[in-house]
């Protein structure tokens, strides 16, 4: 599993995630045009862009929430365009959400198991978790990973957004992720929930790959290594944190507008 | 549109009542209530009469597990089906014509306990099939794509001669006869449908903890993030219908046993809603819920008659009092008589909590 992800990177076969003129219409309106990226396996590359951009259309059209009007997406070498959400997922693609989407009237604990359950041939089991489950000892140590270990048996509509927040990440590394999305995890968080979510990112293993969409450019630039950014559905710029930074032009439409 | 998101938050909402009492072992072991209902159950025979074994409780039971499938589908998994009780007649139609019954052109004659397996599995594969047809829709649509199946079922039983014999039905069924037992007379056969009622509760109430009934919670809650967990949310949707398809099926083989017959007006488009509205009066939320409604429901049917009569009304309208009754039970607790009872216990844990709290201050 993990194995499999390492080996490819070691050899430098293929990318981790290729798309290829992929555009997605939404009736006369184009969220997406033409949209080309490859990223190698490992790596973390951030999405930068104004709201309307298309970041977000373009976590759903890589997930399959929404399949692309035209291009072609590879996952691994392999072509998902048309595999519906859960196959992707099952081939180790993740991803979080802007607006939490978790189980409310289920504990941090179940939510967490459910999200082991679905990556793993125990998803239709009709019997209960035993004592030595290893899904529920998997479940257990991506709890205490995010750090959420205190309120495990709380339910999840009783949980702080912070600590929200961090529950929907654990969802999206359950089981063996190979490539995550994240999408503006740090959104609605304090200072110090930020620098925990930075140093959750930094120590995911390094063969986990990741695209980041995060307006917080403490946070999106120290947990890349490369830059997007996006305008109007399109690929604006694509480059190493500190280019992107330093150019002109993005500071013109993204970072000089946020920041006066 | 209003209807369908009504419905929508109803079923969420009380569902998260629902998992309240989340522990994960057996929720009804610590509760002296649950040990006293069953002991109660258990010992009925030596308390009833034949009329009331049979009439008020067997019959109770039957309808209560035919709502129980109702109950999984719609409490766990946020989809109201109105065929559940189509998949019990089928299956109750099934046992009549594979095993013995009076009328021999159609009756194949097959001992029961091939007849049983046969009708389980047939009715099955009918509400599997439904449910794949149903779970391409939502909210209102499924009720709809599910209530047509009843009534096209229905109105086919009306007009099939070949194997439903139409509007009379099939009639003198007969009843298991082993190890020197009728299992039809009324002591028998009240314990075959304790068991069989006590089989399907405590199955749906471990599946709700088990991954496959976590995972139906979750797809009620948010089918997408189910999808992007790795979940074929469609998939597990039908399996839901299948489980809830043989419960179904088990009560109806139960049903046709206690009337020695089935007809077309037992399958009817009436009798599909009295379903919903016994799982919905007794709450959705739990096993133990459509149980109740189900008692409420046989009380009344059995009972309003003589007391309408009594204060000089026509007896017929008996559905008139059910019909009050469900009004009054929805209009003031949205989890039928389960959130009654535990907004009762709440205000008594409240009361007793006050005193308690004096001693620390």
């Amino acid at each position: 599993m993990d194995s499999v992800a390492h080996r490819l990177s070691a050899v430098g076969a293929g990318a981790a995630l290729e798309l290829r003129g992929v555009t997605r219409l939404f009736g006369a309106l184009a969220a997406l045009t033409d949209v080309t990226i490859t990223v190698r396996p490992g790596e973390r590359r951030a999405v930068l862009g104004s709201n309307g951009a298309g970041k977000t259309t373009l976590f759903n059209c890589i997930t399959g929430d929404f399949p692309p009007s035209s291009g072609t997406i590879r996952f691994f070498g392999e072509d998902v365009t048309h595999f519906p959400p859960y196959e992707r997922i099952r081939r180790g693609l993740r991803r979080t959400y802007q607006i939490s989407a978790l189980f409310p009237g289920l504990t941090v604990q179940d939510n967490v198991y459910l999200a082991c359950c679905g990556v793993s041939r125990g998803r239709f089991s009709f019997l209960r978790p035993g004592q030595n489950d290893a899904l529920m000892h998997a479940a257990d140590a991506l709890v205490q990973a995010v750090h959420l270990t205190a309120v495990k048996d709380q339910r999840v509509a009783e949980l702080a957004h912070g600590q929200q927040r961090q529950l929907e990440i654990a969802l999206a590394l359950a089981g063996a992720p190979r490539f995550v999305l994240f999408d503006e995890p740090a959104a609605g968080l304090s200072p110090t929930e930020r620098a925990e979510l930075v140093e959750i990112l930094t120590s995911l293993p390094a063969h986990i790959g990741y695209i980041i969409i995060e307006h917080d450019m403490d946070v999106a630039l120290r947990v890349v290594e490369s830059v997007t950014m996006m305008h109007n559905g399109r690929i604006f710029k694509e480059g190493l944190p500190e280019e992107i930074q330093s150019d002109p032009e993005v500071q013109e439409l993204y970072l000089g507008g946020g920041h006066e | 549109m209003s209807v369908t998101h009504d419905a929508r938050i109803q079923v969420r909402s009380a569902a998260s009542t629902a998992q309240r009492q989340a522990a994960r072992g057996w929720p009804d072991i610590n509760n002296p209530a649950a040990w006293i209902v069953g002991a109660i159950l258990l010992i009925m025979p030596l308390i009833a009469n034949g009329f009331f074994l049979i009439e008020i409780f067997a019959t109770t039971l039957i309808l209560g597990t035919i709502a129980l499938s109702l109950m999984f589908l719609a409490g766990y998994g946020g989809m109201v089906s109105l065929m559940q009780l189509t998949i019990a007649g089928f299956a109750a139609y099934m046992v009549a014509v594979f095993g013995v019954s009076a009328n021999t052109n159609i009756s194949l004659g097959w001992p029961w306990w091939l007849a049983v397996p046969m009708a389980l599995m047939l009715a099955t594969i009918f509400g599997t099939l439904g449910g794949a047809l149903a779970v391409r829709t939502e909210g209102i649509y499924t009720i709809m794509i599910t209530l047509a199946i009843g009534a096209a079922f229905y109105y086919f039983t009306n007009q099939n001669w070949a194997i439903f014999n139409g509007h009379t039905g099939i009639n003198t069924v007969s009843t298991p006869h082993f190890w020197g037992v009728d299992w039809r007379w009324d002591i028998p056969f009240y314990y075959v449908v304790l068991a069989v009622a006590a089989l399907c509760y405590f199955a749906v109430d471990y599946i709700s903890r088990a991954p496959f009934g976590l995972a139906l919670q979750g797809v009620r809650d948010n089918p997408r993030r189910m999808a992007a967990l790795g979940f074929n949310v469609n998939a597990h949707r039908i399996a839901a219908y299948a489980v809830a398809s043989f419960i179904a099926g088990l009560a109806g083989v139960l049903q046709v046993w206690n009337y020695r017959q089935i007809s077309p007006g037992s399958v009817s488009v009436g009798a599909c809603i009295d379903v919903l509205i016994i799982a919905v009066v007794g709450g959705i939320t739990r096993p133990i819920g459509p149980y109740i409604g189900a008692l409420v429901f046989v009380l009344l049917r059995t009972f309003a008659l003589d007391f309408l009569v009594r204060i000089g009304l026509d007896g017929n309208r008996f559905r008139l009092l059910i019909g009050l009754g469900f009004l009054a039970i929805v209009f003031w607790s949205s989890d039928g008589v389960i959130g009654l009872w535990q907004r009762w216990r709440q205000s008594q844990g409240r009361q007793a909590d006050r005193p308690g709290g004096g001693h620390h201050g």
